[in-house]
């Protein structure tokens, strides 16, 4: 258990090479939907707030086939983008980052969502007599506020795409050093006899790697809200 | 110049507000909910009246029938809210500097350390918000609205989420702001006190009207708005200069226009300006000049008004060159026969000194 394959390596950083690039993305239209869900009321509100919260609740399958329907070589936007840019999602490590984005996405939207709600607006009310326009507000008194509940959706966010099984399988397949994730690296091993001990290293790399992220997501949050706080922490 | 007309109705409430004043500081007195808050909301542009014109300077800040209306963060104006609203992920310095970068030719830019040392905030400028009392707090907000380079300074009640010993400290230091400060005030209370420490200029607004604009010594002793003010502190506010001291019996004269007072010794050079105020309930009325009394202040002077009767007493205006309010009860009134045009003497028992340039620092 101490020295690690050079197959569980690719896979591990497969897997977190998957993971960043699906938070990375998400993450500012994250911020943006959150913003507008927690500050902005416009019709149709109620509708958009269950669109994002979708991918919680259907069968991560159903994901993953509307992806391929949406962002195929034939989609309605994955044919765009790769006639114009020769970009293409499905069967490729973009796509498995994509299929983990998409599930994780309500995640991080309810996260950062609860901490702008978490603000006092008289703070940005004040920012704003003295002289600071909306986009500055936004930059200097909003975002800094909601740092921690950012943080924390954004780890969340990044340990719910390291264990995406049922939307990546379906729409990127199951290609090794492609899209084998941890999890598919671990369905494919139960595919096969005699795997047990391979299998047990594989389940006890993803708990450690979750477990690592959720705990570093607890002290960054506390570190942040005692300093914005003080007597919180 | 500030000018400020404006109408908006809110459910029930209909705010009704209509006044000009000019440079210094103006208070805005009412009992709470009388719209005194609305009214500076306007004016920093945070609600949107129905109708109406808000004008400082030469800047429309909003003008319902040009369809003006500025965003709050174009109007130049500074505001400093009951509550500190300090940012608390910015230490005081970060605090004090957020408005600074508003820039505007025509005004000179307020210097910060004047500000800091003005305030009293040297010391705390590297802390976090949540690492100062409730006084210090409020000082960082006074002092982050004045570095904001505002062409206007609204102030809602600053002093009203604190006890009466934090009170007693911010008061000498927003004295001295208002001293010093070429910025306009409008300074928005229900502690008539403060108004008569602070203010040049006094609005009174009840139920969401403006029923009176004028200087604090004028409005302060009409009859009419009386009433309006705290039924114990009823007074007149005369501004006044120091003409002598008498160091034999620790006195000091201050004249005013029409007379003088002489009063406990109080700090300050000869011709100094100071702001007195009188209680009503320490002025009493003799119809003759007495000869053997204790009271030494005894102002000859006209009634020119008696007051609507409340509860037992009455207030009664005499003019001794100046309004003096007096508060009699009702049956010296009708003992005496007082009656407008009637000579009287003004016995006038204590006198507060409310500003004093000496006092202050």
């Amino acid at each position: 258990m101490t020295v690690l394959s050079p197959l569980e390596l690719e896979i591990i950083a497969l897997s977190l090479r998957v993971a960043f690039w699906a938070v990375l993305f998400s993450l500012p239209l994250a911020i943006a939907a959150a913003w507008l869900l927690a500050r902005t009321t416009f019709p149709g509100k109620v509708i958009v707030d269950g669109v994002l919260h979708l991918p919680l609740v259907v069968p991560p399958v159903v994901v993953g086939f509307s992806l391929l329907v949406l962002f195929g070589r034939q989609g309605a936007i994955g044919g765009v983008l790769y006639e114009n840019f020769g970009v293409s999602f499905a069967f490729d490590g973009k796509g498995a980052a994509l299929a983990a984005g998409v599930m994780a996405f309500p995640l991080m939207v309810r996260a950062i969502r609860l901490s702008i709600e978490a603000i006092d607006r008289r703070l940005e009310t004040a920012a704003r007599t003295l002289g600071a326009s909306p986009p500055r507000v936004f930059a200097t008194i909003t975002l800094p506020l909601a740092l921690p509940g950012i943080l924390a959706g954004t780890v969340l966010a990044f340990a719910r795409s390291l264990g995406e099984f049922g939307a990546t399988i379906t729409f990127a397949s199951n290609i090794p050093g492609e899209t084998r994730t941890l999890p598919l690296a671990i369905f494919t091993l139960t595919q096969s006899p005699g795997a047990q001990d391979a299998i047990l290293r594989l389940v006890l790399i993803s708990i450690a790697i979750a477990l690592g992220a959720l705990v570093l997501s607890e002290v960054l949050s506390r570190r942040v809200t005692a300093r914005i706080r003080g007597d919180a922490a | 110049m500030i000018s400020v007309a404006v109408r908006k109705r809110d459910g029930d409430f209909v705010l009704d507000a209509r006044f000009e004043s000019g440079a210094g500081v103006t208070a805005l007195f009412g009992v709470s909910g009388a719209g005194k808050t609305s009214i500076v909301n306007a004016i920093a542009g945070l609600v949107r009246p129905d109708w109406g014109r808000i004008t400082v300077g030469d800047a429309v800040l909003f003008d319902s029938d040009m369809g003006v209306f500025l965003a709050p963060e174009r109007r130049g104006v500074g505001y400093v809210f009951q509550e500190d609203r300090l940012f608390p992920h910015l230490d005081v310095r970060r605090n004090l500097r957020y408005g600074s970068r508003r820039r505007d030719g025509a005004r000179d830019a307020p210097d910060f350390d004047a500000i800091v040392e003005l305030l009293g905030l040297d010391r705390l400028l590297d802390r976090l918000p949540h690492r100062l009392s409730g006084g210090e707090k409020q000082r960082v907000a006074i002092g982050r609205a004045v570095l904001s380079h505002p062409r206007l300074l609204l102030m809602d009640e600053p002093l009203a989420n604190l006890d009466a010993a934090r009170r007693d400290e911010i008061l000498p230091f927003l004295e001295k702001m208002c001293r010093d400060l070429a910025v306009p005030i409008i300074y928005v209370s229900h502690a008539i006190d403060e108004i008569t420490r602070l203010a040049d200029t006094l609005v009174v607004v009840d139920a969401g009207k403006t029923l009176a604009v004028g200087a604090v010594s004028e409005v302060t002793t009409r009859l009419d708005i009386a009433p309006l003010t705290d039924r114990r502190d009823a007074g007149t506010v005369l501004d006044g200069r120091i003409e002598s001291h008498d160091s034999t019996y620790h006195l000091t004269t201050v004249s005013f226009p029409g007379g003088q007072l002489v009063v406990p010794a109080i700090g300050g050079i000869i011709g100094e300006k100071l702001r007195l105020r009188i209680q009503a309930r320490d002025v009493a009325i003799a119809t003759d000049t007495p000869s053997h009394i204790s009271t030494l202040n005894c102002l000859p002077g006209v009634i020119t008004d008696i007051g609507m009767p409340r509860h037992a007493h009455q207030d009664i205006l005499v003019d001794v060159g100046m309004p003096i309010l007096a508060r009699l009860t009702l049956r010296s009134v009708a003992d005496l026969g007082l009656a407008p045009g009637r000579q009287v003497t003004a016995l006038i028992k204590s006198v507060a000194v409310d500003r004093n340039a000496a006092a202050a620092d």
